[in-house]
């Protein structure tokens, strides 16, 4: 499998997929993409390990043990990690409950909700415990990049991807810095 | 006195005129030019917290709204130093509350968020506080979500000095200092608050919202989503039609 070819992880922590739908809105300019990157662990080729790349973007922020562990080996392979999204920068959307005692949280999830059968709080070693909060990426490792927004438009993805590609820093315009 | 000449600042660069006792701030909203401010309003008393106006004075860095103009002073708004500065208040304004863009209804017409897009923000830099602040709902017109609200005073001086009530003011000290209602049961339904009141139309973020009327304006077509605050001003939504602004531009 050796070439020239750029290698690209990508993954969704605590996320939604909205930012890997929005990296794919790039459209048929995926097709000149996979001329120049090859991608390494990610949604889009389902494989399950990250291996060492020049490119790590991380979509979501860390909501449990897996998500740290995922991004731990993210920043160990990655030579530029980058933080993609509202959830990774900030927490987004999942960090709205770090006003709310993680324990309240499940109860009313699971305990406690209308329409619940068989009440119990899940626990199963398969399933990650979760942290007490929802962080940003950047507070559990050394973040390179960051492209706000929910979902980041796809020409920041391009304007991004293109600029490592090209060895410049990238610049956002003002229509592309945008938080939601 | 009158073959006098009116006395002047540099303004990057640039003489601006100014009238005594007038700040630099003042001087400078005057001439035309912009300098980034949130707990500033021309109409009310300037207050020189949230730091946003600072610029550089003959070498120091000072706010802007509770600075004289001087004869002679030599004033840098945009050099990249402060720039810097001023990205990184917006940043500790954004850790310190929870604004979470994405879902809030002032998103593309908050000021706060306008300003972290003209200083080209892109992360919030430091460790989330993640405060545990208390909504009040109890007023039949209005909310007070004070996740959202960033102390800078605005709607408590607009209330005293505008529409003469004193309906609200700042509470707690330090990291605690919170919005509360200016009355004994603290509760923005006891305040005298309305929805009409100058307190109400001055928030530069959303943390004083109406109870109806959400989400006015589609995306692509609110204040912010195509002309940087730079050149749009602080400009409150019912004062903005499409690329229209209507009434003064602070």
């Amino acid at each position: 499998m050796s070439d020239n070819k750029v290698k690209v992880a990508t993954c969704s922590l605590a996320g939604c997929f909205g930012c890997h739908m929005s990296f794919l809105d790039i459209d048929e300019r995926i097709v000149d993409l996979i001329n120049h990157v090859r991608f390494d662990r990610s949604p889009l080729t389902d494989i399950k390990e990250v291996g060492h790349c020049a490119i790590g973007l991380v979509e979501g922020g860390l909501c449990n043990e897996e998500n740290v562990e995922v991004l731990k080996a993210f920043r160990e392979n990655c030579d530029l990690l980058v933080s993609v999204g509202a959830c990774a920068i900030n927490g987004g959307v999942p960090a709205m409950r770090n006003n709310i005692p993680l324990e309240e949280c499940l109860e009313t999830a699971y305990v406690n909700g209308i329409g619940v059968v068989d009440p119990q709080i899940p626990q199963h070693e398969d399933i990650p415990p979760l942290l007490n909060k929802v962080l940003p990426i950047h507070e559990a490792v050394h973040v390179d990049y960051f492209l706000p927004g929910c979902p980041p438009p796809a020409d920041a993805f391009w304007e991004l991807l293109t600029a490592v590609l090209e060895n410049r820093e990238p610049n956002l315009d003002y229509s592309l810095r945008h938080f939601d | 006195m009158s073959d006098q000449t009116i006395p002047c600042i540099e303004l990057n660069g640039k003489p601006i005129p100014f009238q005594a006792g007038e700040s630099i701030m003042q001087a400078a909203t005057q001439a035309g030019v912009y300098i980034p401010h949130l707990c500033h309003h021309p109409d009310v008393s300037p207050h020189g917290s949230c730091r946003v106006c600072i610029v550089k004075v003959n070498g120091r860095v000072k706010a802007s709204c509770i600075t004289p103009a001087e004869e002679g002073a030599v004033v840098e708004s945009e050099c990249d130093e402060i720039r810097q500065l001023r990205k990184r208040l917006i940043q500790m304004l954004f850790v310190e509350g929870n604004h979470f863009c994405p879902s809030c209804e002032m998103s593309g017409q908050c000021q706060l968020q306008a300003l972290a897009y003209d200083l080209n923000m892109l992360d919030t830099h430091f460790d989330h506080f993640y405060p545990n602040r208390a909504i009040d709902c109890t007023h039949p017109d209005i909310i007070l979500d004070r996740d959202r609200c960033i102390n800078c005073d605005l709607c408590v001086r607009a209330s005293a000095q505008i529409d003469n009530k004193q309906a609200l003011s700042l509470g707690g000290r330090g990291q605690q200092t919170h919005l509360q209602a200016n009355c004994e049961s603290g509760l923005l339904k006891d305040s005298g608050i309305e929805s009409q009141d100058k307190a109400m139309h001055i928030c530069p973020v959303g943390a004083l919202l109406p109870k109806n009327n959400h989400y006015p304006q589609i995306t692509g077509e609110r204040i912010y989503d195509k002309a940087p605050i730079s050149e749009v001003g602080n400009v409150r939504p019912e004062n903005h039609q499409g690329d229209q602004t209507k009434g003064p531009i602070s």
